[in-house]
């Protein structure tokens, strides 16, 4: 019965067709390596570079299927492993993604860690080091990882919080796989393909992101994505004026205030 | 001719053929007739109207009728100025124009109306000068972000008579009132910002000096012929900005500047370019009154970039010198110029220089790599701290003593300085009542926000959601369903979010460069903040900061950890006052010392200066500084605090990440909006 549902799981999670990602320095590469070494892998890098999108495409290329769980301040250990409810009076067990995840073998990629609870590193310290195991302490049970299991975490630097800060004994367990923006060529061949834009098009979205980047630090806590480089090349190939897209995908996205969006608008209008 | 005709010529379009003076006449007689005598006819009016556009015609007529039905006599003498007005103010001046009179004329009769309306000249010119003109003041705030999101760094902005930048400086107009629109002055400001940023970032000033001219006639001719080779370059990467420069370039260029501007147009044409197309204009070519035409001054801007390379040059050599002496305990050959281009392995600072030196010169001179010994920090100030030193001796009683990090010896220099702590004198219980007067708005919107932070650490019984069973809720429903009852929903244990276990000190700058403005915003900050944090409960100190040279460090004890915020805490808030100089080592070695005995989970120290660390002696001022503070705040987060700086920072800031950390620190640039941002921060920091 468990045997035939996991089936069922795995093929709802797994990707059927190729999730578009363009390589840029052999992280594809290191990824595999990784995974065929049986080491869990940190992704380090911004919001909006593609990270999630990274994991996904190596989901498909291992052909193995994908448990995304994206954290957040009130996720705890037992979210991830599972817990028991009660019904017509008898209390059930349900696995958590994770529990789910090392039963099918699948990659499991906590986006942004460093949003959850605290204890919940505590459940993935034996699952990230050699001992690949996931203790069931309600359960009393011991899960071992099937050698196709790989655990992914992801973390954004730059957030300035003292207590998002990752720990270095949850850390020191990963490979470390440091993300950035791409470089502008590579950039705006993503916006392109991703958004159906022109290229010329996409080469001043590029434009107008790098000049956002250079406001980091003043003014704005991260520059324009390129996700939000994408949106906005989506609202254009539908046919809204650029200025108005980047207004919409690309100011107001990024500040609140009102001197930094009248500043944000006037590099817009000078890039468009 | 005045620049706003030009916007109104611009903006028509005429597609209609005008009427001729016969059917105006007809038209205005029609409107105004009940005013028009034998000695007062339409022809006049009807003939000046005739010259005119069709659309300014069909304007005339429609606000001739609106006027008429009001009064014939205003609407007369409004058909006779209103052509003028137009070219005076563009359509929606001389519309704003005409209504200020028909309130008038509303209000206070005929006489008076028709007087407003006759005085144009001082209706244009207020409106100028109030509704439409734009100062610095008002827009430096956007131009600096745009500038910055241009160039990658922030440039430095002035109000100054003209346009014109020194290269490290852009000066803008004070006000600029050309046009009737807000959008097309401010229009004017950006394009000519962005044409002194291209100035500097496309090499106007790439020449020796005496290649430049000297007749401010020809020095005009060449600032118009580097707009135009400027032009090129920004038609490629900014369209939309380019477009904005190109519908402010009226009146149309003359004919004898077309040969010069097909050449400039070649890619990888040079400021020698517009020089030797300069000497080709005919001598009877004047530049054309372009609005965002600022001038150019080669002398200045080469006497400021020398200065600045020169000190770089000597930065350079001494950062060679050191790394070179590093390489050598490594048993590395000495840097060569090999080693810098591959560039990877030198050090952050030489990475930095040689870029500073590259934009400027375009090349590595020689001479620059040489390592050279110490000498990057003036001499003269070393003196004056020797002196200092020497006449604070005697004061050295019962003062805490803290190592100091010297970075050219990479060791610690032992006992180097001596700290005090001092109480700050109570100050005007006033200032802090009109600053809970002023921010009370932004006080309610932050005790809401940081409610929303406080934490709660309980286990929740009987929760319809939850980790875990409650046990007890669980036998109970079982007693109820063998009772006939029901078994209810609730049987979880939920725990609710931890308890913020954190204390945080602030460590504020009270060094002499905060003296004014800085400090009234600091203090307002701080009144803020508590107001914030009385909210939430966490544990806090605030402590200032100041010194003269290493024997006189003092900490200024404003709230201790185990004070209430109170009348005296006020007070003494109020008291804070801009003292000497910023050393900020000894102060955080101390201010961490004092957190580290705190017990809480999350130690954080947050730092507010508005700069360098800066002291008269040791040459503290500078690299030193920078080092000392940076090893300071290594020292802290060794200690398990977090530690976090927050800097009011006017000048391009490149040796923070390198100071601070790259993600610990944050600038605010303006200043006037510390007292909102410094809560909110800390409210960021720990949520």
């Amino acid at each position: 019965m468990a045997g035939i549902e996991l089936a069922a799981d795995a093929a709802a999670l797994r990707l059927e067709r190729e999730p578009y990602y363009c390589p840029l320095h052999g992280e594809v590469e290191l990824f595999e390596a990784a995974w065929r070494n049986r080491v869990p892998v940190l992704l380090k890098g911004p919001t909006g570079c593609g990270k999630t999108r990274f994991v996904e495409h190596m989901a498909w290329r291992l052909g193995r299927p994908l448990v995304t769980v994206s954290c957040h301040d009130d996720l705890t250990a037992s979210d991830l492993a599972g817990r028991y409810l009660v019904t017509a009076g008898e209390t059930v067990w349900v696995d958590g993604p994770m529990t789910r995840a090392v039963r099918l073998g699948a990659i499991l990629y906590l986006d942004e860690i460093v949003e959850a609870r605290k204890d919940t590193t505590v459940v993935i310290h034996p699952l990230a080091d050699d001992r690949r195991a996931l203790f069931l302490e309600k359960r009393g049970e011991v899960l071992h990882a099937p050698p196709e299991f790989m655990l992914a975490i992801s973390y954004n630097p730059g957030y300035q919080s003292v207590l998002k800060e990752l720990k270095q004994s949850t850390r020191q367990r990963f490979v470390a796989i440091d993300f950035d923006y791409p470089v502008a060529e590579a950039e705006a061949a993503i916006v392109a393909r991703e958004s159906g834009v022109d290229a010329a098009t996409a080469q001043a979205l590029v434009r107008l992101a790098h000049m956002t980047r250079n406001l980091k630090g003043s003014g704005l806590d991260e520059g324009a994505s390129t996700r939000l480089l994408v949106h906005a090349g989506k609202l254009i190939a539908q046919g809204v004026a650029p200025r108005t897209a980047c207004e919409a995908a690309v100011a107001l996205a990024l500040s609140d205030e009102r001197e930094m969006l009248a500043a944000l608008n006037e590099l817009v209008s000078s890039v468009f | 001719m005045s620049s706003s005709a030009r916007y109104s010529e611009a903006s028509l379009g005429a597609a209609e053929a005008p009427l001729g003076a016969a059917e105006l006449e007809r038209r205005l007689e029609e409107l105004v007739g009940a005013v028009l005598s034998s000695r007062r006819s339409a022809t006049g009016l009807a003939r000046g109207l005739a010259e005119q556009t069709r659309p300014l015609q069909d304007f005339v007529l429609r606000w001739t009728a609106v006027t008429a039905k009001s009064s014939p006599e205003l609407a007369y003498q409004y058909a006779g100025l209103a052509a003028r007005a137009v070219g005076e103010l563009g359509y929606a001046g001389a519309e704003r124009w005409l209504m200020t009179a028909i309130d008038v004329y509303d209000r206070e009769g005929l006489y008076r109306a028709s007087a407003e309306l006759k005085d144009l000249a001082a209706f244009v010119g207020r409106a100028r000068e109030g509704a439409w003109g734009v100062s610095f003041g008002k827009v430096a705030g956007v131009l600096g972000i745009f500038l910055a999101g241009l160039a990658g760094r922030r440039l430095q902005l002035a109000p100054a008579d003209s346009a014109w930048t020194d290269t490290a400086t852009l000066f803008l107009p004070h006000r600029i009132t050309l046009f009737a629109s807000r959008a097309e002055n401010f229009r004017v400001y950006k394009v000519s910002a962005a044409l002194l940023w291209a100035q500097t970032r496309f090499g106007t000033f790439a020449l020796a000096s005496a290649q430049y001219p000297q007749a401010p006639h020809e020095l005009e001719l060449l600032n118009l012929l580097e707009t135009l080779r400027l032009a090129v370059r920004i038609e490629h990467d900014l369209p939309g900005l380019y477009r904005d420069l190109e519908a402010l370039s009226r009146p149309a260029l003359g004919a004898e500047f077309r040969a010069a501007r097909e050449r400039l147009r070649a890619p990888g044409a040079t400021v020698a370019d517009s020089l030797a197309a300069l000497g080709r204009l005919p001598a009877s070519a004047r530049a054309p009154d372009w609005p965002f035409l600022g001038t150019l001054d080669p002398a200045r801007a080469l006497a400021v970039r020398q200065e600045r390379v020169a000190r770089d040059k000597q930065a350079l050599r001494a950062a060679l010198q050191r790394w070179s002496d590093e390489r050598g305990e490594e048993g590395l050959p000495p840097p060569d110029g090999e080693s810098l281009e591959g560039g990877a392995a030198a050090p952050e600072e030489v990475k930095r220089l040689v870029e500073s030196l590259l934009q400027d010169l375009g090349d590595l001179p020689e001479d620059c790599l040489l390592p050279a010994g110490e000498g990057a920090y003036p001499a003269r100030a070393q003196q004056a701290g020797a002196a200092a030193d020497g006449a604070d001796d005697r004061e050295d009683g019962g003062a805490l003593r803290y190592d100091e990090w010297d970075h050219r010896r990479g060791h610690y220099r032992k006992d180097w300085c001596a700290l005090r702590e001092r109480d700050v004198h109570a100050g005007d219980p006033a200032f802090v009542e009109a600053a809970l007067e002023r921010y009370r708005p932004q006080i309610r919107q932050l005790r809401r926000s940081f409610e929303a932070l406080r934490g709660e650490d309980r286990r929740l019984r009987g929760e319809p959601y939850g980790e875990d069973v409650d046990l007890d809720a669980l036998v109970r429903g079982h007693a109820e369903l063998a009772a006939g009852g029901e078994l209810g929903e609730r049987l979880f244990v939920r725990r609710a979010r931890h308890e913020r276990d954190m204390v945080a000190l602030f460590m504020v700058d009270m060094s002499g460069s905060t003296k004014g403005w800085i400090n009234d915003c600091e203090r307002h900050a701080l009144v803020l903040l508590c107001e914030a944090l009385e909210v939430l409960g966490d544990r806090y100190a605030i402590y200032g900061f100041s010194g003269l040279t290493r024997k006189r460090c003092e900490v200024y004890r404003v709230k201790r950890f185990d004070e209430p915020y109170d009348h005296a805490v006020r007070e003494r808030i109020a008291g804070i006052q801009a003292l000497d100089y910023t050393r900020m080592g000894a102060a955080i070695r101390h201010l961490s010392g004092i957190l580290a005995r705190q017990p809480a989970r999350t130690r954080l120290l947050l730092t507010l200066s508005d700069g360098k660390p800066d002291d008269f002696s040791d040459g503290y001022r500078g690299e030193y500084g920078i080092e000392d503070t940076r090893q300071a705040l290594i020292e802290a987060r060794r200690a398990g605090i977090h530690p976090f700086c927050i800097t009011i920072d006017r000048e391009a800031s490149d040796y923070l990440p390198h100071m601070y950390g790259a993600a610990n620190y944050t600038v605010v640039a303006d200043v006037a909006r510390l007292p909102t941002r410094l809560a909110e921060l800390y409210r960021r920091l720990t949520r």
